[in-house]
């Protein structure tokens, strides 16, 4: 995020895009709330009616995979109304002639058109967005789970630079990490081509830096990302897995291709809290302490640094992760791995990142910093972008977009759209699924269906019905609800038993190398018979 | 902030002159009966215990009335102890007296004023008797609601309004027969209730309990471990055990408030399938062995593929500290980038 999560209350307009919020962070939605409360106004874009647009002045229900042509459109008729910021353009932004070009290809008319939302309402979006300032975005994975995930996320930044809603308090382009650690796994440098601090790998300065602080040579060359780790399984080209804490069997897109792959694996260990489904498929399996049984910090969302404190001790048998991997490394030969404490690692760290380098343990426990935090004096940055932006020249880049085409199309024989989401009593599943009381709040797997489409296929609510896309097929029960369009199903994905994810497909953004789950072409096929009256 | 000085009970303070009589009484240590302020919730006075004299002439409630400079203030005249006795014992008289077996023992606001006015046993026994028990609506898996032990404070329907926006929860029915319930007096599950809990903790007596409770011996102060929100989470310990969860007041990304995950979705830690020994697979399947045997073979099986032919795929859900060892195991000993999460997805 740009900005914090106690500034959303501050905001004058919150456009919601791609996310539901209230079940996947509610903490966050409860500041959105009270935002409408004291009188914001809140947009909100998504393709199903979400539990937020209860709060909402505006939904626009897109058709999915439509975010782009919308918020170019929104774009158009902020310049076409005068209402951008125009010394904001002028004094913090390079690139805007060409992207004002760019949005000659958007005409209203044919935006409405495809993205199945009125003009009136993203002319209203548009002005309230402009006008009604400092407004705010939030967006999720309905944004970055596409095809073109990555220019979804750029047409939200040239919206924010266009009207100015950026480097100021209330304001900003805030996306919303899915899982608690997320943005730390990322500062971390558990990426491919980044050292902690994103610092290139291909960058020589940068890497004579960490070959001085760990005393080895590094290797320049960018490795592969989570996907084409798959890939590569599957093909043969890598042989030996280290998988901590995940369970790609539920949560990998096209998930029958990552099972498949795992199972080419020569050498697989899989480190976690359960055996986990994933796990199940490897050669050695780490029991891992869980995040009550260790110390450590988490950064969360909004940057901020918070410190995880050890409450039990775990079992005898039971070790951190970072006391596990230290031990592999020391045992193949490994220099520079004898920590004893977390709080080690953490010193360690920080000077070579530094947005960090303020940071210790001692001043954690007076709170969470967010970084950057440069020194020790710094009290870290409630939003990012205030007086220039991350790039070379401190500019922020406008970038001109087209329509983009989405992976997978509907036909004849896959004529329904299905797209997943999220409930607010489960996170991915391997966790929630342990804890009984959830399971009584939401037990089962349901496909959300508009009875138009139900009436079409002549199903019922609670009906169970097969599933079938392009790559699997499975069985799940129906609720009819209007809360999708016709021609719209969804589904979520925190049930082992109903994986929906072996639906979904694979294909990926080709710069952020995201895998689309939010589109997929389906069928609905009836199990039970027909009757005939 | 602007300062007010006011006399309580014939003592000076100094106080922000933005507070109510309750609230800058309290700050001093100075107490005042109440069971439906909350002070993150709107004033209501429904209960009518904090009743103040102000000035020597007039009675107003602290809870809904602000101070302003030489206000004199007065907790307790013959008048407003009689009145307050009154409105303890119609409380007392419709409440369950089983207070040893209440999860609020001891922390309980009703106690409290009780502690404070004094009870007569022998007015109370001369008093109607509670006409019918009502059900205790267990519908929930985290928390009971118990109406008998109910003050109708009123807290935890604003807190679902004015916190939480979910509106589950109001009074239905008039006169003695009133109640909290949600639509149509159906069981809570059954309600739009989204299980947030924060009804629950804002309760000031024992009518809404969290199951199995227990009270922990002490609290360490933590993050949660599911979404990107990062709310401050104390886990309330006892024996080794998280047997509790609450909010860390003052958490700047929480505020002090969890959603129904942070604050029961703890309990898969004491999972009895926790994985407790290291495995290994041979032909009969997994078998547990000593993390000696595990780390040596796992290690002499990564030697032979140091290199590109070598992937590690981190976890979002592990601490900085965990990710930043997996990355710089990846990079100096395995000699590959080939690293990732899953942020991605
Ligand atoms: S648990 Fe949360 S949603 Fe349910 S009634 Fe209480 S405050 Fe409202
Ligand atoms: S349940 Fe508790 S908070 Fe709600 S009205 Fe009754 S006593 Fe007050
Ligand atoms: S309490 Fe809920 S909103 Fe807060 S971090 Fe945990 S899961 Fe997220």
């Amino acid at each position: 995020m740009t900005n914090s999560i106690a500034e959303i209350g501050g905001a004058k307009t919150i456009l919601a895009v791609g996310t539901n919020t209230t079940a996947a962070h509610p903490i966050i939605a409860l500041q959105m709330k009270n935002a409408v409360r004291n009188g914001a106004k809140l947009v909100v874009i998504n393709p199903k009616e979400v539990d937020l647009c209860q709060h909402a002045h505006l939904f626009l229900q897109n058709r999915p995979g439509t975010d782009i042509p919308l918020l170019m459109a929104m774009a158009r008729v902020i310049i076409e109304e005068g209402l951008y910021d125009a010394a904001f353009v002028e004094q913090r932004c390079e690139g805007y002639a060409e992207f004002e070009q760019s949005l000659y290809d958007f005409s209203l008319t044919e935006v409405a058109e495809l993205s199945g939302v009125a003009e009136e309402k993203i002319v209203a979006a548009a002005r309230l967005y402009a006008k009604n300032t400092p407004s705010s975005i939030l967006y999720c994975m309905g944004i970055t789970q596409h095809v073109h995930g990555t220019r979804n996320v750029l047409a939200i930044a040239n919206l924010a630079m266009l009207t100015g809603n950026i480097g100021k308090p209330s304001s900003g382009v805030n996306p919303l990490r899915g899982q608690n650690n997320v943005q730390g796994a990322c500062d971390m440098g558990s990426l491919p081509d980044v050292f902690p601090g994103y610092q290139k790998v291909a960058d020589m300065t940068a890497r004579l830096k960490f070959e001085q602080a760990w005393n080895v040579s590094l290797n320049p060359v960018p490795g592969l990302t989570h996907t084409e780790i798959f890939d590569g399984l599957y093909s043969g080209r890598i042989r030996s897995l280290y998988l901590i804490g995940e369970n790609p069997v539920l949560s990998e897109a096209n998930a029958s291709h990552a099972i498949e792959a795992m199972k080419r694996c020569e050498f697989m260990v899989v480190q976690d809290i359960f055996l986990s489904e994933t796990a199940e498929l490897a050669d050695v399996v780490l029991p891992a302490a869980s995040f009550a049984e260790k110390d450590g910090t988490f950064t969360n969302t909004e940057r901020r640094v918070q410190r995880v404190r050890k409450a039990i001790s775990s079992e005898e048998e039971i070790k951190p992760d970072w006391w596990i991997t230290a031990e592999l490394a020391r045992r193949l030969g490994g220099k520079g791995f004898d920590y004893t404490v977390p709080a080690e690692i953490f010193e360690e760290m920080a000077p070579l990142v530094p947005s960090y380098s303020g940071i210790s343990y001692k001043r954690l426990d007076q709170g969470g910093i967010q970084w950057p935090c440069p020194d020790e004096k710094h009290g870290g940055t409630l939003f990012l972008h205030k007086d220039r932006f991350a790039t070379a020249s401190g500019r922020g880049r406008f970038t001109a977009l087209n329509s983009p085409e989405t992976a997978e199309k509907v036909d004849d024989e896959f004529p329904l759209v299905l797209t997943t989401d999220r409930s607010l009593f489960h996170f991915h599943g391997t966790m929630t699924r342990r804890v009984f009381g959830l399971n009584v709040l939401s037990k089962a797997e349901k496909l959300i269906m508009h009875p138009d489409d139900a009436a079409l296929y002549h199903i019922e609510d609670g009906e169970k019905v097969r599933v079938v896309s392009r790559r699997a097929a499975v069985e799940v029960e129906v609720r009819i609800s209007a809360d999708c369009k016709p021609g719209i199903v969804s589904m979520s994905f925190h049930f082992s038993e109903t994986p929906t994810n072996m639906l979904t497909c694979g294909e990926v953004d080709p710069i952020a190398k995201t895998p689309t789950t939010k589109v997929c072409a389906v069928r609905i096929e009836k199990i039970k018979s027909v009757e005939v009256h | 902030m602007t300062i007010a000085t006011i006399t309580v009970n014939g003592l000076e303070l100094t106080v922000d002159s933005e507070l109510t009589i309750l609230q800058a009484s309290m700050k001093k240590g100075i107490y005042i009966p109440h069971l439906c302020h909350h002070n993150e919730l709107e004033p209501v006075g429904a209960c009518r215990l904090c009743l103040v004299e102000v000035d020597g002439n007039w009675k107003t409630l602290a809870c809904k009335t602000k101070v302003y400079d030489g206000m004199q203030v007065k907790t307790e005249t013959d008048e407003i102890n009689a009145i307050r006795k009154v409105a303890l014992e119609l409380l007392i008289a419709d409440h369950d007296t089983d207070c040893l077996a209440c999860a609020q023992n001891t922390n309980c606001a009703l106690q409290r004023v009780a502690d404070h006015i004094g009870v007569d046993t022998a007015r109370l026994a001369r008093m109607k008797p509670r006409e019918k028990v009502l059900p205790v609506d267990t519908s929930n898996p985290f928390f009971d609601f118990n109406p008998n032990r109910c003050v109708l404070c009123g807290i935890c329907v604003r807190t679902c309004d004015e916190i939480v926006n979910v509106n589950a929860i109001d009074f239905a029915y008039r006169g003695l027969g009133t109640k909290v319930a949600g639509f149509g007096d159906k069981p809570r599950l059954e309600s739009n209730c989204v299980s947030c809990g924060e009804c629950l903790v804002r309760c000031p007596v024992g009518a809404l309990t969290e199951k199995n409770y227990q009270r922990p011996v002490s609290y360490v102060k933590t993050v949660c471990s599911y979404c990107g929100c990062g709310c401050g989470l104390m886990l309330g310990v006892r024996n080794n055990r998280i047997v509790t969860a609450k909010g860390e007041p003052g958490n700047k990304a929480s505020d002090g408030k969890l959603c129904v995950k942070g604050r029961f979705g703890f309990k898969y830690v004491n999972s009895p399938e926790r994985l407790r020994h290291p495995l290994i697979k041979r032909e009969s399947g997994f078998v547990a062995v000593s993390w000696d045997e595990a780390l040596d073979y796992v290690a002499e099986k990564l030697a032979d593929s140091k290199g590109e032919s070598f992937a590690a795929i981190a976890s979002a859900k592990c601490t900085n500290e965990d990710n930043y060892v997996l990355q710089k195991f990846t990079r100096s000993v395995m000699q590959t980038n080939n690293i990732d999460h899953c942020a991605r997805l």
